[in-house]
């Protein structure tokens, strides 16, 4: 794999020019704003108000948070395949806890927070203390999830709490934005709660990453293991610190996911794992760990959900297209980042 | 020189010990905790009887059959997963959805134009075949991506496993072709007049031809030695690109027949269903077998009896009335232990904690040292 993958944000990176991390950011960015402009400009109806930019994040608030753990899971090189049954598990949880056992939704909040935790807490001490392989761990974790989602209860039911449903209805309007519908009124575009969610851990992440003792430590621990042990980091405790956060994110996405849907079922979310990691390799994190970005994730995010939101306003509304389209979009990714990577290693030897 | 100052043992203890270390330990002893389990909880378990099907041929039915027919498809995946996992340091996390497309390529080609024939429309033989290749042509794709444009494993399938079942759907134009030839069925339920499911010598040919592979051509020791150091297997002569590449390709045949099996049992396919998560159990399979999932070194056979495990354990679970979608939750936990009681740490910390309980053993082990 690239060598000079590694610790090479800031003083070290300006010395050989941009680092992996900056450019693969870059390169993500300009894709989605090339997309989008396209979109704009050729299938204009559809995109060209600024509440359909709003619904992409309105829908995609959730993997937007459940994707920024992933990445940092994957920047210290591991993997956490047990997001998305995660989602569900936290869902079908509130849902009952609202519903069913008459409880409040700060307690449901706690409760989708917990369960994060909880998941956290196990995988994170068998991957980092017991040095199980990441993927076996949270393959169980997966199961266990998905098992349990059903054992708390196995059909969909809509939530019909009344403080719940307010806070599910709250719209949170964007000043300045706007369009005017077809009676000629003034409809001012609108985000979910949820949105200011993801928008905030997307910021905490990205300072966390760039500034914090404890992110700069991802990704040396996902750079090279050996050497940072050897400049004094806890490469046990950072992992495990990572598997938690990633965790509890999902947990908290989950708890999102479930205010954006209003129900409790096993199916909710099913491949959410998949897509946070398309949606992270995109955002230019590598699996092989050291080098990734949440902007980048967050970047991810929207390219994916605007690729499939191009195919269905094309009319190609047949099912197989939205993910033979989203397929070749990781693929011709996957292929730039490669070729950019070898092209650089290259021309540094 | 520590194994000449070695007490010299006799009996059984070395064999013991030889087997304890032995990689293929793992699983069988977790096999043999299975079958203890279910000897105390209802000795029945094991009751095999000859009865006679719809068409009254003989067949033998119990739940041992149940598990070896079963757990054909995941076995004959295994195999291919083993050499993936050990020459390209990752896994293959698009067999389900291969199987999705080499199934619906052999339903394609028998069924024609159109989607319920009379008869079938192509000798199996044939479709089977065009169905290999189809299935080799996607696994050398998962191959280029890993092995030339250097991307990991799981991400260079992830491709394949979002798009999978959706070109399987394209193939048929979202059809259900249905094959009412009984001949057809022959290959997932029963041959008449053979009492044993097909799929069991199915498995067992592969099993016989990879080993037969294994022993007598280099492909095990290039496909660990690319994964233990690619770039010193490269100095030795080897060319670890291609060695990659192959994996993925015989992961492709491997698939292939896997298809078959699973398009047979029903003789229909249901994109979306067919084979879901069985990538998944594949990879479960190769870890139980005790194989690094990081690649190099591998045991084919561990992995095959890990494959087994899998399979034996979900019949057990159906057996003691657990919900089909509960069945996860406990899987989860008994994988979680296996694995626990498997990890070097766990080894040590165990070792340590016997030779405090037993300080007397441990001196005289030092003392010998």
């Amino acid at each position: 794999m690239a060598p000079n993958i590694g610790l090479k944000n800031g003083r070290l990176a300006r010395q050989g020019g941009i680092s992996d991390t900056n450019l693969l950011l870059i390169i993500t960015i300009t894709v989605f704003l090339v997309m989008y402009a396209c979109a704009v400009i050729f299938l204009g109806a559809g995109f060209r108000k600024p509440q359909a930019f709003f619904n992409i994040l309105n829908d995609n608030a959730a993997l937007i948070i459940l994707a920024c753990g992933m990445s940092v899971v994957m920047i210290t090189g591991g993997i956490d395949i047990s997001v998305g049954t995660l989602t569900a598990l936290v869902c079908m949880s509130c849902a009952v806890h609202l519903d069913y056992n008459g409880g409040s939704v700060l307690t449901a909040m706690a409760l989708a927070v917990a369960i994060g935790m909880a998941f956290g807490l196990v995988q994170g001490y068998l991957v980092a203390y017991l040095e199980i392989q990441p993927f076996i761990v949270t393959l169980a974790g997966m199961f266990f999830a998905k098992g349990m989602t059903t054992i708390v209860n196995s059909t969909q039911f809509n939530v019909e709490h009344e403080a719940f449903q307010a806070l599910k209805g709250t719209r949170i309007y964007v000043p300045g934005m706007g369009s005017i519908n077809k009676l000629g009124k003034y409809v001012p575009a609108y985000v979910e709660p949820g949105v200011i969610v993801a928008l905030l851990v997307v910021l905490l992440l990205f300072v966390l990453l760039r500034w914090g003792k404890l992110g700069r430590g991802f990704y040396a621990v996902g750079g090279n293991a050996a050497s940072a042990n050897m400049l004094g980091i806890n490469v046990r405790r950072t992992r495990f610190l990572a598997h938690l956060l990633c965790s509890t994110l999902a947990g908290i996405g989950g708890f999102v996911y479930f205010l954006h849907v209003g129900s409790g079922s096993p199916s909710h979310a099913s491949g959410a794992e998949m897509n946070a990691i398309a949606s992270s390799i995109i955002g230019g994190t590598m699996l092989s760990g050291g080098v990734g970005n949440v902007v980048g994730t967050f970047f991810g995010v929207l390219s994916l959900s605007t690729i499939k939101n191009i195919v269905s306003s094309l009319g190609l509304d047949e099912a197989w297209w939205t993910n033979i389209t989203v397929a070749a979009m990781i693929c011709l990714f996957l292929v730039i980042q490669s070729l950019v990577l070898l092209r650089k290693n290259k021309s540094k030897q | 020189m520590q194994t000449l100052n070695h007490p010299k043992q006799t009996g059984p203890v070395p064999f013991l010990r030889g087997l304890i270390r032995n990689q293929i330990f793992i699983p069988l002893a977790a096999l043999l905790i299975l079958v203890v389990f279910n000897l105390i909880a209802d000795p029945s378990f094991f009751k095999i009887t000859l009865g006679q099907n719809s068409n009254g041929d003989p067949v033998l039915s119990g739940n041992l059959i149940t598990i070896l027919n079963n757990a054909s498809e995941l076995v004959i995946l295994a195999i291919g997963m083993t050499l993936v996992t050990a020459a390209s340091g990752g896994q293959d996390i698009s067999v389900g959805a291969a199987i999705a497309i080499a199934g619906s390529v052999i339903l394609r080609v028998l069924c024609g134009e159109e989607a319920r024939p009379e008869t079938m429309q192509a000798p199996i033989i044939v479709a089977f075949l065009i169905a290999c290749v189809a299935a080799m042509g996607f696994g050398a794709f998962n191959g280029i991506l890993v092995a030339y444009f250097k991307i990991q494993p799981m991400v260079a399938t992830l491709i394949l496993y979002t798009a999978g079942r959706s070109i399987a759907a394209w193939i048929n134009n979202n059809q259900l072709p249905i094959i009412s030839d009984p001949e057809f069925g022959y290959f997932g339920n029963f041959i008449p007049g053979i009492p044993i499911p097909t799929p069991v010598f199915l498995a067992i040919a592969c099993m016989i031809v990879i080993f037969l592979v294994l022993k007598f051509t280099t492909l095990g020791l290039y496909t660990q030695a690319v994964g233990i150091n690619s770039h010193s297997s490269r100095l030795n002569g080897i060319n670890p690109a291609f060695v990659k590449f192959l994996t993925y390709v015989i992961m492709g045949l491997c698939v292939a027949v896997a298809a078959l099996i699973k398009v047979s049992r029903i003789s229909s396919i249901n994109y979306s269903v067919i084979a879901k998560d069985i990538e998944m159990d594949a990879i479960l399979a190769v870890a139980l077998g005790g194989n690094a999932l990081s690649g190099g070194k591998f045991n084919m056979a561990a992995s095959i009896l890990g494959a087994y495990v899998i399979q034996f354990l979900t019949t057990t679970l159906y057996k003691f009335n657990v919900a089909s979608d509960a069945l996860p939750a406990y899987k989860a936990v008994v994988v979680i232990i296996l694995v626990v009681m498997s990890a070097p740490v766990m080894r040590q910390k165990l070792q340590k904690l016997w030779a405090r309980l037993a300080p007397k053993k441990a001196e005289a082990v030092k003392e010998a040292k």
